[in-house]
């Protein structure tokens, strides 16, 4: 049974159309540095004309281009975009709020608290909790390191 | 009767003597659109949620039957029925404002045939008069069920399928005219080990595969026998596949003759990936666009092999095979 089953899967494996991997990195990276560049004009824009610095206009660029991603979520273009983008709309911010509002439109039919409040961090809450985890490890590192160094 | 190891011959063959078929507005751009009685602007169907629209779309897809066949709703006995959601309820949700005796039946994809191979047991066995029988899918309620939310943007590959929106049902009856039920196939689980919940068609090409060969030797017929043989959604590579397989074997299959409901459906520009799926897909094809070709005699015997990966995203994520199922019902003019 299991032989049988090997010999069909690698047999299967070989009549799929692969998927394009080089075509979809050339089009992540041209669409993800698109979202690069649009986050770095409304940084110089938030520079250029309101009191922000270099070090100050991180929130607020954020804050836009999720804004941005939250009007093209609702209005159902996000994810025709992201079909052709692959990770150039993942991984951005972008796509951490696409997966969060995404899941609050698509759980609104169930109330607002156990709906839209109990699914809203379906997805994102991983990215969320890793994250955080993740930079407690390094923090971590990071201490001990400086600790031995006598720093 | 029984017929060899898993068939269902019909002594008396039920007619179909009545079909009510609804799509969505992708299906309406769709290669078959004539093939429909109704199609819906969107997919909210004036209702509040996705799930309240796709019983929506079961409950006018049976008020068209009836009305096409010049019937009462209390003239129908009994209501098979299933679709993809959980525990049923468009089905069962429809079956209660249907207000008939209701049998929830569930194949995934391959519910369509099961139901259909259930209602002719039912009206030979039990002498019944008037069963109706179907199946139905709504895209954006299966998305969200087994994949991500509908706006999430997820890159799918080239061997993902899209769910057909739609119901398909069919009235059958043991007197009247139509072409008739005359044999069924009950398909057994297969799974050859694939996991890959965005290619279905890969999996479920060898159960197909295994229930079209056992149907042919359990009735001792050759392919072409059948004008078509029709399979539910296995799409571009599933299809590939399965041909492939016949080919293996050295059975004799007409490329032309072996036709997948996946692919009829929509437009190849159409964005559908290797193609369509969903317990709608064989429903609404076969009771639309092939129980059409037999009225009109473009065709004379047809066998509809529904096939349906039996998986959950539960199974899914928790790394198990897919295991899939076809079932195979032959319909003839008399």
């Amino acid at each position: 049974m299991k032989d049988h089953q090997t010999n069909y899967k690698d047999y299967e494996k070989a009549q799929e159309p692969k998927r394009p991997l080089l075509k979809n990195c050339i089009k992540a990276f041209l669409i993800g540095g698109l979202i690069c560049v649009i986050g770095q004009v409304i940084s110089t824009i938030y520079m250029y004309f309101f009191d922000f610095t270099e070090q100050t206009v991180g929130n607020p660029t954020v804050a836009t281009l999720i804004f941005i991603t939250m009007l093209l979520t609702g209005f159902g273009v996000y994810d025709r975009i992201a079909q052709f983008a692959g990770a150039g709309t993942a991984v951005p911010v972008t796509g951490f709020g696409n997966a969060v509002i995404s899941a609050a439109i698509e759980h609104r039919t169930e109330g607002f608290v156990q709906g839209v409040g109990g699914n809203m961090f379906k997805l994102a809450g991983s990215v969320i909790l890793f994250g955080v985890f993740s930079a407690f490890i390094i923090a971590l590192i990071k201490t001990i390191f400086s600790y031995w160094s006598g720093a | 009767m029984m017929t060899g190891k898993q068939t269902w011959v019909f002594d008396s063959p039920p007619s179909i003597i009545s079909t009510g078929v609804v799509g969505g507005p992708l299906e309406e751009k769709g290669n078959i659109p004539n093939d429909f009685d109704y199609f819906y602007t969107d997919q909210w169907m004036d209702e509040k949620s996705f799930e309240l629209a796709h019983q929506h779309m079961i409950e006018d897809a049976c008020h068209y039957a009836i009305e096409k066949a010049n019937l009462e709703l209390s003239d129908i006995q009994y209501f098979l029925h299933g679709d993809l959601i959980n525990q049923l309820t468009p089905s069962n949700f429809a079956a209660k404002n249907l207000d008939t005796p209701y049998l929830g039946v569930f194949s995934a994809c391959a519910t369509s045939m099961e139901g259909l191979a259930m209602a002719a047991l039912i009206m030979t066995q039990m002498k019944a008069d008037y069963v109706m029988t179907g199946a139905a899918s709504h895209t954006s309620a299966v998305e969200r069920q087994f994949r991500y939310p509908n706006e999430y943007g997820s890159q799918k590959p080239d061997t993902a399928q899209l769910t057909v929106t739609g119901a398909g049902i069919a009235i059958l009856s043991k007197n009247g005219t139509g072409p008739k039920v005359t044999s069924a196939t009950i398909g057994k689980v297969v799974d050859r080990g694939l996991k890959d919940p965005f290619n279905m068609g890969g999996a479920m090409a060898p159960a197909a595969y295994d229930t079209i060969t056992r149907h042919l030797k359990d009735r001792n017929i050759s392919p072409d026998y059948y004008d078509y043989i029709i399979t539910g959604d296995l799409a571009k590579v599933g299809r590939e596949i399965c041909l492939d397989l016949f080919q293996q074997n050295n059975d004799q299959i007409n490329e032309n003759q072996f036709v997948d409901c996946g692919l009829i459906i929509y437009k190849s520009d159409q964005p559908i990936f290797a193609g369509a799926s969903g317990p709608a897909c064989s429903a609404v094809v076969t009771y639309g666009h092939f129980i059409n070709k037999l009225l009109q005699g473009e065709c004379n015997r047809i066998l509809v092999v529904a096939t349906g990966a039996l998986l959950s995203p539960l199974t899914v994520q928790q790394k198990q095979t897919i295991p899939c199922i076809a079932h195979a019902v032959s319909i003839e003019n008399a």
